[in-house]
C-alpha cells in the first residue's frame, strides 16, 4: 500500500487564483493578529503623533473638525505604513527567506499571490485603523457628521483598490532590488506624510502640491472622507468629492493594469539576470 | 513519439555578469557549461559536486526560476523558457537549511498555504499533511509554531511541503545539508520510499555527500566548475577504478609529509596526504598493487612509520579524485569562484 495516495484533484484557472489569493492572505490575516502586542505598537503609539496634532490645532484654537482630520489621517496612516513596508518591499523580504523562489516555482499565478498579500494586508489594518478611530474618537470627542454613508464606504474602498494596487505595482518594481528596497521605502515614507496631508487638509497648499500628490491614492482618498464626514469637511475640501471618486477609479484601474505587465514584465526580467534568488546582476 | 526522459538538457550553460561594489566594470562569471543530461521518467538521479560547482544553478534553471544562457532544457517534456507554466504544474522543490513559510504559522498552517497554490482542496491537503507528518514523526508538532521549530524538524517540514503536492518530478537542493546523522537517515529513508510507491516519479537530487549519492541515486553525475565530468551508476563509476589498487595508510610522522614526495613515483596515479589530530592519513591510487612497495619505501625515507596499512574498495570520493585531481573538501575550500 503506498504510503501516500496520489492527490485526487487540482483546481487550475480562477479556482487555482482564488485559492492561491485566499493561501497567501491567511498568514496576514491570521497570523498577523497573533502577536497581541500590535495593539500597542498599531494602535496606541500612532495615537501619539495624532495626540500632538490634536494639542497644536487646540492650542491655536483651530476649527474642532481639524482634531477629526487628524484621527481620521492617523488611521489611514496604518494603510501608508503596510502598503510601504509589508507590500511594495514584502518581495525583497520573501526573496531573503526562500518564499520568491517558491511561489515562482508553484502553478498559483504571482498577481494572485500578490493579491492575496494586498487583500490580507487590507483586512488586518483596517483592524488597526478602525481601533485608531475608536480610540482616538473617544479620547478627544470627534464628532462625525456623515453626509452620505454609502459615498463615504465607496470612497473608502476605491482609495484601498487604488492604493493597494499601487502596493502590488511598486512591488513588481522591488521583484529586482535586493536591499536597496529598504532605503526606498524610507524614501517615501516621510514626503508622503506631508503630500498626502495625513494631519491637515490639503486645501492648505498651493494647488501644484496636491495635484502631484494624487499620484498616491490616499491623498485625494483622505479628502473625499473629511469632506463626507465632517460639518466643515466640504468647506475645507480641494476638489468636489465627485471628481475625486473619478480620479481613484481611474487610479484603480492604471495601478492594477500596471501592476498585471509590470509583473509578468519583471519577473522574465529577473529570470533572465538571475535575481529571484540572489543579488547578482 | 514518447518522451522517456523527465529531465533533458542539451550544451546546457549559464553565464553570471557579476559587478563588485563601488566598481563600474562588471566581470562574467561562467556557473555551468555544455551540460547535457538525460534523465529517465521514474528515476533518482544524483548531482554529485562541491560547493559552487553549479549544481544549485542548474537546479534553478530546470525550476524555471533562471533562464539559461544558452543551450536548453526541458522538463517533463516542456522547455523551461518556453513553457515555464506546464513545468512549474508538473515540479516542486525542496532546498536544504531553507527558512520557507511564516514563522507565526503552525506546520500544519504553512503546509496548507503552500497547498494551496498548488490548488489541493484544503479537506485533501490536511488529509494528506496529517499523513505526512506521522510518517516523519512529526505529528505531535503539527500545531506548534514553525518559528518554534529545530533546525532538523523545520527540514522535515520543508521536506514534507516538496512532497505534499505529489509532484511528477521533485527536485532536492541538499535535502540533507545540517541535519544531524538521525534527522538525515529519516529524510532517505523517506525519499526511498516515495521512489517506490510510482514508477513514474522522479527526483533530482543535489549533493556534496558521497555517501548520500552512493546510497540513494540509481545514476549520478559528478560535476565541477560548471561541466559535468562523469555520469553514471555509482557502481559503474567505481568500476573505472577497479583495475587500479586503492590503499589508505595511517602513519605516525616525526615532520609533515607533501604529497610530491610521493606524486612523482612511477604507478602512482593520485596520493592525498590529509591530517587529523592524531595521526596522518594517506589515500593511494596506483596503478597496480606492486607499485605500493616504492610507496612504502618514500614513506619510510621520510621517517616515517606505518600504524595501519588498508587495501580498499574504491568509492565515489575515488572517482571525484581522480577526476578533479582534489578531494572535494579541497575544491571547496580553494579560494575558486563560485556557481552557486
Amino acid at each position: 500500500m503506498p504510503m501516500l495516495p496520489p492527490v485526487t484533484k487540482r483546481a487550475t484557472g480562477w479556482r487555482l487564483f482564488l485559492m492561491t489569493v485566499m493561501g497567501r492572505s491567511y498568514p496576514r490575516v491570521v497570523g498577523m493578529q497573533r502577536e497581541t502586542s500590535w495593539m500597542f505598537f498599531d494602535t496606541f503609539l500612532p495615537m501619539l503623533s495624532v495626540a500632538a496634532y490634536v494639542f497644536v490645532y487646540r492650542a491655536i484654537k483651530a476649527p474642532e473638525d481639524y482634531v477629526g482630520f487628524v484621527v481620521v489621517g492617523g488611521a489611514m496612516m496604518a494603510f501608508w505604513m503596510n502598503v510601504l513596508w509589508s507590500m511594495s518591499s514584502q518581495l525583497y523580504w520573501e526573496k531573503e527567506t526562500g518564499n520568491l523562489a517558491l511561489y515562482i516555482i508553484s502553478p498559483g499565478s504571482m498577481m494572485a499571490i500578490l493579491l492575496g498579500m494586498a487583500v490580507g494586508g487590507l483586512l488586518a489594518t483596517t483592524l488597526r485603523a478602525v481601533g485608531i478611530i475608536i480610540l482616538g474618537s473617544l479620547l478627544f470627542s470627534v464628532n462625525f457628521v456623515v453626509a452620505s454613508f454609502w459615498q463615504l464606504i465607496l470612497v473608502f474602498l476605491l482609495t484601498m483598490v487604488a492604493l493597494y494596487g499601487l502596493g502590488m505595482m511598486t512591488a513588481s518594481l522591488y521583484l529586482l532590488l535586493s536591499r536597496e528596497a529598504w532605503h526606498f521605502s524610507n524614501l517615501a515614507q516621510e514626503p508622503v506624510f506631508l503630500v498626502s496631508g495625513f494631519y491637515f487638509p490639503i486645501k492648505n497648499f498651493p494647488s501644484w502640491v496636491p495635484i502631484i500628490g494624487s499620484i498616491i491614492p490616499l491623498t485625494l482618498g483622505m479628502d473625499a472622507m473629511r469632506q463626507l464626514s465632517f460639518a466643515s469637511g466640504p468647506s475645507l475640501g480641494w476638489v468636489s468629492v465627485n471628481l475625486e471618486i473619478t480620479v481613484l477609479v481611474g487610479l484603480a484601474v492604471v495601478f492594477l493594469v500596471a501592476a498585471r505587465f509590470l509583473l509578468s514584465y519583471m519577473e522574465k526580467l529577473a529570470v533572465r539576470e538571475g535575481r529571484l534568488t540572489e543579488s547578482r546582476s | 513519439m514518447e518522451n522517456h526522459y523527465a529531465i533533458e538538457t542539451q550544451s546546457l550553460g549559464r553565464i553570471y555578469k557579476v559587478r563588485h561594489a563601488g566598481k563600474k566594470e562588471t566581470k562574467t562569471l561562467t556557473a555551468l557549461e555544455g551540460v547535457d543530461l538525460q534523465i529517465r521518467k521514474g528515476e533518482l538521479f544524483g548531482l554529485l559536486g562541491p560547493n559552487g560547482a553549479g549544481k544549485t544553478t542548474l537546479i534553478k534553471i530546470l525550476t524555471t526560476l533562471l533562464a539559461p544562457s544558452h543551450g536548453q532544457a526541458t522538463v517533463a517534456g516542456f522547455d523551461v523558457s518556453k513553457d515555464p507554466e506546464e513545468v512549474r504544474r508538473r515540479i516542486n522543490m525542496v532546498s536544504g537549511g531553507e527558512s520557507s513559510g511564516y514563522g507565526l504559522l503552525t506546520v500544519r498552517e504553512n503546509l496548507w498555504m503552500f497547498a494551496q497554490f498548488y490548488g489541493i482542496a484544503s479537506k485533501e491537503a490536511n488529509a494528506r499533511i496529517k499523513t505526512l507528518l506521522e510518517i516523519v514523526g512529526m505529528a505531535d508538532r503539527a500545531n506548534a509554531r514553525s518559528s518554534n521549530l529545530s533546525t532538523g524538524l523545520r527540514q522535515k517540514m520543508n521536506i514534507v511541503r516538496g512532497f505534499l503536492t505529489d509532484p511528477q518530478i521533485l527536485f532536492l537542493d541538499e535535502p540533507t545539508l545540517g541535519l544531524d546523522v538521525g534527522a538525515s537517515r529519516d529524510v532517505r529513508n523517506f525519499i526511498h520510499r516515495w521512489m517506490g510507491d510510482d514508477p513514474q516519479r522522479t527526483l533530482l537530487l543535489t549533493t556534496h555527500y558521497m555517501v548520500e549519492a552512493d546510497e540513494l541515486c540509481a545514476r549520478v553525475a559528478i560535476i565541477n566548475k560548471g561541466k559535468v565530468l562523469a555520469c553514471g551508476t555509482p557502481a559503474s563509476l567505481k568500476q573505472s577504478l577497479q583495475k587500479e589498487a586503492i590503499f589508505r595508510m595511517d602513519l605516525d610522522c616525526p615532520r609533515p609529509l607533501e604529497e610530491t614526495q610521493f606524486s612523482g613515483l612511477a604507478g602512482v596515479h593520485s596520493v592525498k596526504v590529509h591530517d587529523n589530530e592524531i595521526k596522518t592519513v594517506m589515500d593511494l591510487v596506483l596503478a597496480e598493487e606492486s607499485v605500493l612497495a616504492g610507496v612504502i619505501a618514500a614513506v619510510s625515507s621520510q621517517g616515517a612509520q606505518i600504524a595501519t596499512l588498508q587495501k580498499r574498495e574504491p568509492t565515489l570520493e575515488d572517482v571525484f579524485v581522480q577526476l578533479v585531481g582534489q578531494r572535494m573538501e579541497e575544491v571547496e575550500h580553494a579560494d575558486a569562484p563560485s556557481g552557486d
